[in-house]
């Protein structure tokens, strides 16, 4: 057994330890979202091991290049403060590297030691480590506060705060601010969008950035990312649609407050429930009909739904995840008349618990959720009471050994599968590919438990 | 594709993008090698190359720290001892399981904690009012569900700021529950400019704290540690087998496919073998002064080196039935590492290699690569200082700067019971004449042929560079670099993780090894990077008429 010392009670009450987790620090999620713009060098004012892993963790995940600087602190700045290490770095980064802006996050050490990022900035413009025409960008992101979504939650708001501006005129656009999601994601948002002819402003984007082509050159800023002239105009556009309370809310909520631009914070488009949520909101911000494409995509993704219906009704499934992630997915399982009765998030919040209660509500029984909570949690529950499917990132696939249950991978990280990166969840040709995993593993397993007499050619 | 430019000129372009503060300081850590005298040992000395130095924020670094030195590389290998990190979530998070050291437990019921991620997982409120409390919570905690015999607690950045005293909370800890020994390390991941910092303080507080606690070592006539073998792979399994075939008895390995029984016990054997000397020397030096327990460097990567340091060993027991066993193992081992080289050096013959990992392996790997009859052409080491890379004779000449001297250096004497003294300076001296230097590494550029560039430190941009001129068919780094040279058309092999495979150590990893080189240097992918139409991208006037 791969967690031998699990066991279903062990009659303790913990408090203060947290074991395997179901969430990691906020600097990871600045760094993902800072990738998000096109031109952007991601820097983590801190000591270099939080840069490597970083680094190391997101390119486990994407199997992408991860281009990321670091204040690289030693213990003198750790005692006098990190802003000569933050000002060389930035005259380094942009005489070696080139980009047309740094995207500077925080972490636990210099937040805990008080480092003013954006005095530092300033001071940099001021002595000229900035060359003209090149901008800095900070986000606040101590490590001891939120998660991982926190962190790209900050970074978001980071662009509004540092690159948003109103001219006074405001443009026909719908800005969309899609979540801790795959590049692959960000990319069906766009293509949803196109299709239904939103003219928008994705950000952050890294569809193009985090799965980049083969082609025998290394880029180090690739193709895509959102740039930042469209970062700029988001302050000139109709609305804003904020997909994802968690990540997605802070950005949104500060292009209203600063430039009046009207927001909708709404849940990913996982599934669809959440998916028709999200299109009409689409239809209605910016005055669209939905055209016959998407309900065909619509359309499709129901007809699976009811054909393998036999197949999903009643199967007991065990959820972690990120809170974005898993109140969407929840109402999804439950559409497909699926029973979520184990719900871990390891970001903590007020509102989660909340929003998992509403999205829980149509379970019909009683649900064992922890917000926070973390995967010894979510095992020892397992062990209490088994699930026909455990859905959650690849940290779960110790419990799924140990129980013999199937695991689908969904949420971050994913480093021992790849697909994430090309292949979206969201929307409904999304939920049609979650469906088709949902499907083939339980179909999998069930053809290898079958006796030999019911063992079916045709399913 | 060998490059066209000189060494010198190489360096040259390496330099060239650099602001000039930063282009004075990578100029001393980019050096063309030089054989300029003889040392002691009888290889050639050479010359300085600046290590172990800051590195320059901005600047795109392979490096980690000490935190990751400490827990991650020494510690984390360690499957019975509980691992709590006191700080936020992070640390302990990314150093959860992500550094592939195996471990093997005997039997079901045995503990092993290396599956598992523990951390107190500081909120603000512990910033600002101090942590201790939580991490003596979650001590006892951890020690109610899994009863460990030993638990550790590493301290990351804010703990070290805010002055939590995890020492106390740990001796207070091992008061309250005194069959658990508890020690903690501060590593704070600001500490000195690498994870070699963490090396050292891990290796002094589980030499003060764990060593020579026990009375149980195991038996045998010819006893030994390995130090400096982190089971990444496999590699330690490897290892195993071949001492049990041999004869020897492993009382234990630093820290591969380790236990807290076989540390305890580990001042009981006769001799030490370093296999990574950066990160483990320390412990090595202890164990000799406090137990006179004698060292060599010993090297598990490469068929030949494998036999080397075998021989090595029966020369130190100096033993005829040793000596002939060791000896009839290698010839049946070499067997199959022949017939492997006949299928796999043809085709990897000829090719270059860059390697840039750690603070052994840039140099441990040259052996393997060597066996396939390729060429090193450039080396460096992440974190190493420079008695890695030109031996350890110019110790005495390092210079100990600021980041250095907060690394605590222990006053050691020898122990006035258990201290026994293995060799007369008379032995040693028979030893060097034989090929073995007790206390030595010889380092990795006296080996390596002139002309050849030392580059410490490698960063980013300078990888860049050495991909568009000398294009090597293989580049031997880590995880953060693997995708980014694999996108310029070379095969990176990760040489910390080994891509999720292994082992390569011993003469099974060795054989292993050809394979996988041959595997990526000729592997068929990377011959499809161009499309037909991208290959003669201008449009024909003439066609093809197809009746």
């Amino acid at each position: 057994m791969l967690l031998r010392h699990t066991k279903p009670d062990n009659g303790v009450e913990r408090e203060a330890l947290v074991i395997n987790p179901a969430k990691t620090c906020q600097p990871i999620g600045a760094m993902y979202a800072a990738l998000g713009i096109h031109n952007c060098m991601p820097h983590s004012h801190g000591s270099q091991g939080c840069c490597a892993y970083h680094r190391s963790m997101l390119t486990r995940h994407f199997k992408e290049p991860v281009m990321a600087a670091t204040s690289s602190f030693t213990e003198g700045a750790s005692v006098f403060g990190g802003q000569a290490n933050l000002l060389e770095a930035l005259g380094n980064i942009f005489s070696v590297y080139n980009p047309d802006i740094v995207a500077v996050h925080t972490t636990c050490l210099s937040e805990t030691i008080g480092d003013d990022v954006a005095q530092i900035t300033s001071k940099a413009i001021e002595s000229g480590k900035v060359p003209e025409g090149k901008r800095v960008i900070y986000a606040s992101t101590p490590s001891y506060a939120g998660s991982h979504v926190t962190g790209f939650a900050n970074m978001v708001k980071g662009m509004v705060d540092g690159l948003a501006g109103k001219t006074g005129t405001t443009q026909n656009t719908v800005n969309i601010i899609p979540g801790f999601v795959e590049p692959s994601d960000m990319e069906e948002i766009k293509r949803i969008s196109a299709e239904m002819g939103v003219k928008t402003i994705v950000f952050p984007d890294t569809s193009g950035v985090l799965n980049g082509p083969m082609t025998g050159k290394f880029h180090m800023y690739p193709s895509g990312g959102a740039t930042i002239e469209q970062l700029a105009a988001t302050g000139d556009s109709k609305a804003t649609l904020a997909l994802g309370p968690v990540a997605s809310a802070p950005a949104a909520k500060a292009l209203d407050v600063k430039f009046k631009v009207p927001c909708e914070v709404i849940e990913l488009p996982i599934g669809i429930t959440a998916t028709d949520r999200f299109v009409d909101a689409l239809h209605r911000l910016a005055g669209v009909n939905v055209p016959e494409l998407i309900n065909r995509e619509r359309g499709q993704l129901l007809d699976v739904m009811t054909d393998m219906h036999q197949y999903t009704y009643g199967k007991k499934v065990a959820i972690a995840g990120d809170p974005d992630h898993i109140v969407p997915l929840v109402e999804f399982l439950i559409d497909l008349d699926m029973k979520p009765i184990h719900v871990v998030t390891g970001t903590p919040g007020k509102a989660i618990p909340k929003r998992l209660e509403k999205a829980l509500e149509r379970v019909g029984r009683d649900v064992n959720v922890k917000v926070p909570g973390d995967l010894f949690q979510l095992h020892q529950w397992i062990k209490a009471e088994p699930v026909d499917l455990i859905i959650g990132n690849t940290h779960c696939k110790y419990i799924a050994r140990d129980e013999d249950t199937p695991l689908l991978r969904l949420g971050f990280p994913i480093i021992d599968r790849v697909g994430h990166q090309y292949f979206p969840t969201l929307g409904y040709k999304g939920g049609l590919r979650l469906l088709e995993k949902i499907l083939g593993i339980l179909m999998d397993r069930q053809d290898r438990d079958a006796p030999e007499e019911a063992f079916e050619l045709v399913m | 594709m060998p490059s066209k430019l000189k060494p010198e000129e190489l360096k040259g372009e390496l330099l060239k993008a650099y602001p000039a503060k930063v282009a004075r300081k990578r100029e001393k850590q980019i050096i063309v090698n030089k054989h300029t005298g003889e040392a002691a040992n009888g290889l050639p000395t050479t010359p300085e190359i600046l290590s172990n130095s800051r590195t320059i924020p901005g600047i795109l670094t392979m490096r980690g720290c000490a935190y990751a030195g400490c827990k991650g590389v020494v510690l984390g290998p360690t499957r019975d001892i509980l691992h709590i990190i006191h700080g936020p979530i992070g640390c302990s998070y990314y150093a959860w399981l992500t550094r592939r050291n195996q471990t093997r437990p005997k039997t079901d019921d045995d503990p092993n904690y290396m599956t598992y991620c523990f951390s107190t997982d500081m909120q603000e409120e512990n910033i600002i009012y101090g942590g201790e409390k939580k991490l003596r919570q979650a001590v006892e905690e951890a020690i109610a569900i899994f009863k460990p015999k030993a638990l550790d607690i590493f301290s990351t950045c804010p703990v070290g700021l805010i002055g939590d005293d995890i020492h106390a909370v740990a001796r207070e800890m091992e008061a309250k529950y005194p069959d658990v020994n508890i020690f903690a390390f501060s590593c704070e991941g600001y500490k000195g400019v690498s994870q070699s910092a963490g090396h050292h303080i891990a290796n002094n507080k589980v030499f003060t704290d764990v060593i020579g606690l026990g009375d149980s070592p195991k038996t045998g006539k010819y006893r030994l540690n390995l130090l400096g073998e982190y089971n990444i792979g496999g590699d330690a399994f490897e290892i195993e087998r071949i001492f049990e075939k041999c004869g020897i008895t492993l009382q234990g390995t630093f820290s591969g496919n380790s236990t807290y029984d076989e540390f305890i016990n580990a001042h009981h054997v006769d001799l030490n073998l370093v296999m990574c000397h950066r990160s483990i020397n320390y412990m090595a030096d202890m164990m000799e002064r406090k137990y006179g327990i004698p060292w060599f460097k010993v090297n598990f990567v490469g068929a030949d080196a494998t036999a080397k340091s075998l021989r090595h060993i029966a020369a130190y027991y100096n033993d005829d039935e040793l000596t002939q066993r060791i000896e009839d193992v290698i010839a049946e081992e070499m067997a199959a590492i022949k017939e492997a080289q006949a299928k796999y050096r043809p085709r990897c013959e000829g090719k270059t290699a860059v390697l840039f990992v750690g603070g052994s392996r840039a140099h441990h790997y040259q052996e393997l690569f060597r066996e396939l009859g390729m060429d090193t052409i450039a080396s460096g080491y992440e974190f190493a200082h420079r008695d890695d890379y030109e031996g350890r004779h110019v110790l005495p000449k390092i210079k100990v700067d600021a980041d250095s001297r907060n690394i605590e250096e222990l006053e050691v004497t020898a122990d006035p019971v258990l201290y026994k003294q293995r060799l007369t300076d008379e032995d040693k001296a028979a030893l060097l004449d034989k090929g073995i230097e007790m206390n030595g590494y010889e380092g990795m550029m006296p080996e390596m042929g002139e002309g050849k560039l030392i580059i410490d430190d490698l960063n980013h941009h300078e990888a860049e560079v050495l991909i568009e001129k000398v294009k090597p068919a293989i580049f031997g780094a880590g995880v953060k670099e693997k995708y980014v040279i694999q996108k310029s058309g070379v095969p990176l092999k990760q040489l910390h993780s080994y891509d999720y495979s292994g082992p390569y150590a011993g003469f099974k990893g060795a054989a292993n090894f050809y394979e996988e080189i041959d595997r990526l240097v000729n592997a068929t992918p990377w011959k499809l990077v161009k499309a037909p139409w991208q290959e003669s991208p201008e449009l024909n006037a003439s066609y093809a008429y197809v009746g």
